[in-house]
């Protein structure tokens, strides 16, 4: 069964008396353990698909089931619950909170889930271990790297075990090695079975991934895991 | 999110920005040690004029000749223009009341005292033995005018102890011989300096020699005031219907007044209360001041964190959350700001202590829970609003905020 499954997506946004289609007319499967790549120039809606997908956003129509859920008819409180424990983020720009240390920023996720701290400092301590950032526990963010801190953000991402990994434009802070290091973060978990989707506009990160969707003004433009459909 | 988490979430919040923190819990500590020192001073007042009173001696009532004219004309108050005086006769009269403790008779004037060679303007009180008990005197030297008659004195004087001072000097003063007026009185006693007086008439610069004797020394038979002790503080009323009784009995009509210290005390105590509880609401509105300014402080907290806020949500805070996370914050600075000013606010009336000895400065409790109740109040409620504007932000947006 898909993972995530959109059917007649769309999204419109208002801006003074224009109206723009972010999102028309989406439809796409994806399936538990999949490594997808989300392209297209600026303003083609993958942002925005994104969003959709972490449930930050609404559609305005059609339905998107979340491991056979369908998720856009839940409360905002129910929808907070899904985001916690289903759905990792990581972002460009890496938002880590700057008070806090690299083990407080991994440990926020299980703090709002309302983790009890043992199991926290045990679990936090093991995604550092993994993610060879056990010397770097007490450090905050200003005091890491940039690879550094997107490690955390992943680690961070990753500490509630979620079905699906969103990442938006990861590497688009870093340097080209760093980035490189960050990708094969990500695709070691996708293939530990992460259902893993990036959004990207660089080319040669968008290809490494194994499905690739295309996106223009809104609409699906290509689908590498249906050529046909898409075409058509 | 768990309970201790929010706290420890909003606690490590406040701290990451220690201006913006330590401002608003300056202005908050101000407010409320504003409302504990000016309460401190209000209630202290009350206190010194309360003391002050008190010292005149407990369960005290007051006879003086002539009705209060509070009535306005009256053809009632028209048939008894000239009151009669209160006599020696009327003072020793109500000894006999059942209620009645102690009685003094009080005849006043001023006139010259002279000896060792110094001349000094004096207060002299014409009294008798009871006095020293009503007042609750003590001796330095020697005793108080004597037991007897009161119509018959002995020319014997009891100075203060400031004349003593300023007559004698270190010399010893009992025993000596002195000019009063135009006669020579033998001094008895000194009392004890006291420092207090009400009404200008210090004891400590008072001359009290039997009542006869002042009398005749002014050449009059008329008393000033009668002063009774009540056996106890519930038969002050019954002594003030006994002795109007008495008296009106005596005279043929109501001619005097009876003022009990009660009622002074009562009077002054309403009044300073009233003062105390106005200058507090004036020093609350430094709270509310504070208040708003927690709420900037916290509006400006939110906008500062907007990505922090977006973040949360997408990893999956409620509303709610945020909201309780918001509102501990405000409520932390509060309550920090309010601890601080309280703490302030003793250290001011310390001082205040310190500097003037005589005046009980402590604020009084009332104050201090409605200080601090208002400051948390007032925090809390001024966060609501920043705390639900948090809550609301759109998670998309407030991510793209970097």
């Amino acid at each position: 069964m898909a993972v995530i499954q959109l059917a007649g997506i769309e999204r419109v946004f208002h801006l003074g008396d224009s109206v723009v289609h972010a999102l028309t007319g989406l439809d796409v499967a994806i399936e538990a353990g999949e490594y997808v790549a989300i392209m297209g120039p600026s303003g083609s809606g993958k942002s925005t698909l994104l969003n959709l997908l972490g449930l930050l956003d609404r559609p305005d129509a059609g339905s998107y089931r979340l491991e056979g859920r369908d998720v856009t008819t839940l409360s905002p409180d129910e929808q907070a619950a899904v985001r916690s424990r289903r759905i990792g983020f990581v972002f460009q720009s890496f938002h880590l909170v700057p008070r806090l240390t690299a083990a407080e920023n991994v440990a926020l996720p299980m703090m709002l889930a309302g983790i009890p701290a043992a199991e926290r400092a045990q679990r936090v301590q093991q995604a550092l271990k993994d993610f060879g950032l056990d010397q770097r526990a007490d450090h905050r963010p200003d005091q890491l790297s940039g690879g550094q801190r997107q490690r955390v953000a992943i680690a961070r991402a990753t500490i509630m075990q979620p079905a699906v990994l969103l990442a938006d434009e990861p590497t688009g802070n870093l340097d080209r090695a760093t980035g490189d290091d960050v990708i094969h973060l990500l695709e070691e978990l996708n293939q530990r079975g992460m259902t893993l989707i990036i959004v990207t506009h660089d080319p040669k990160i968008g290809t490494r991934a194994r499905r690739q969707l295309l996106m223009e003004d809104g609409e699906l433009k290509s689908d590498s895991a249906r050529p046909v459909a898409a075409a058509s | 999110m768990r309970h201790a988490d929010v706290l420890r979430f909003a606690r490590d919040a406040a701290a990451g920005y220690p201006l913006r923190t330590s401002l608003s819990v300056l202005a908050m500590a101000i407010g409320v040690a504003a409302v504990v020192v000016l309460t401190s001073l209000g209630d202290g007042a009350r206190r010194y004029v309360i003391e002050q009173f008190s010292a005149l001696g407990s369960n005290l009532v007051i006879v003086l000749p002539g009705r209060s004219a509070t009535g306005g004309f009256s053809p009632a108050n028209a048939l008894t223009t000239t009151p009669r005086d209160l006599t020696v006769d009327d003072a020793f009269a109500l000894t006999r009341l059942p209620s009645v403790r102690r009685v003094a008779p009080l005849a006043a004037g001023n006139s010259e005292i002279n000896a060792n060679g110094r001349l000094r303007e004096v207060v002299v009180a014409g009294t008798a033995s009871p006095y020293f008990d009503i007042r609750s005197f003590a001796m330095a030297q020697g005793h108080f005018l004597p037991e007897g008659d009161w119509n018959r004195g002995a020319p014997v004087m009891v100075i203060g102890a400031k004349i003593k001072e300023e007559i004698f000097g270190a010399n010893p003063a009992v025993g000596e011989l002195v000019r009063l007026g135009d006669r020579r009185l033998r001094v008895v006693g000194v009392l004890k300096a006291t420092g207090q007086g009400v009404g200008g008439m210090n004891t400590d610069e008072v001359v009290f020699v039997p009542v006869s004797l002042a009398q005749s020394l002014f050449n009059t038979s008329s008393l000033f005031r009668i002063l009774i002790e009540a056996r106890s503080r519930g038969e002050i009323e019954a002594v003030k219907r006994e002795v109007t009784a008495m008296l009106k009995a005596r005279h043929g009509e109501e001619d005097i007044t009876v003022i009990t210290q009660d009622a002074v005390l009562a009077t002054f105590d309403k009044l300073l209360r009233a003062l105390t509880a106005a200058v507090a609401g004036i020093a609350a509105i430094s709270l509310a001041v504070a208040g708003i300014l927690v709420m900037n402080v916290m509006l400006v907290a939110v906008t500062q964190r907007t990505a922090e806020i977006g973040l949360l949500k997408a990893l999956g805070a409620r509303a709610t959350t945020i909201r309780n996370a918001f509102m501990a914050e405000a409520a932390m600075l509060s309550l920090v700001g309010a601890v601080t000013g309280y703490g302030l606010g003793l250290f001011g009336a310390f001082v205040l202590r310190q500097m003037y000895p005589a005046f009980p400065a402590y604020p009084p409790d009332w104050a201090v829970i409605a200080a601090l109740g208002t400051a948390l109040c007032t925090g809390m409620l001024f966060g609501i609003m920043p705390a639900r504007r948090a809550a609301r932000l759109d998670p998309v947006q407030a991510l793209m905020k970097h």
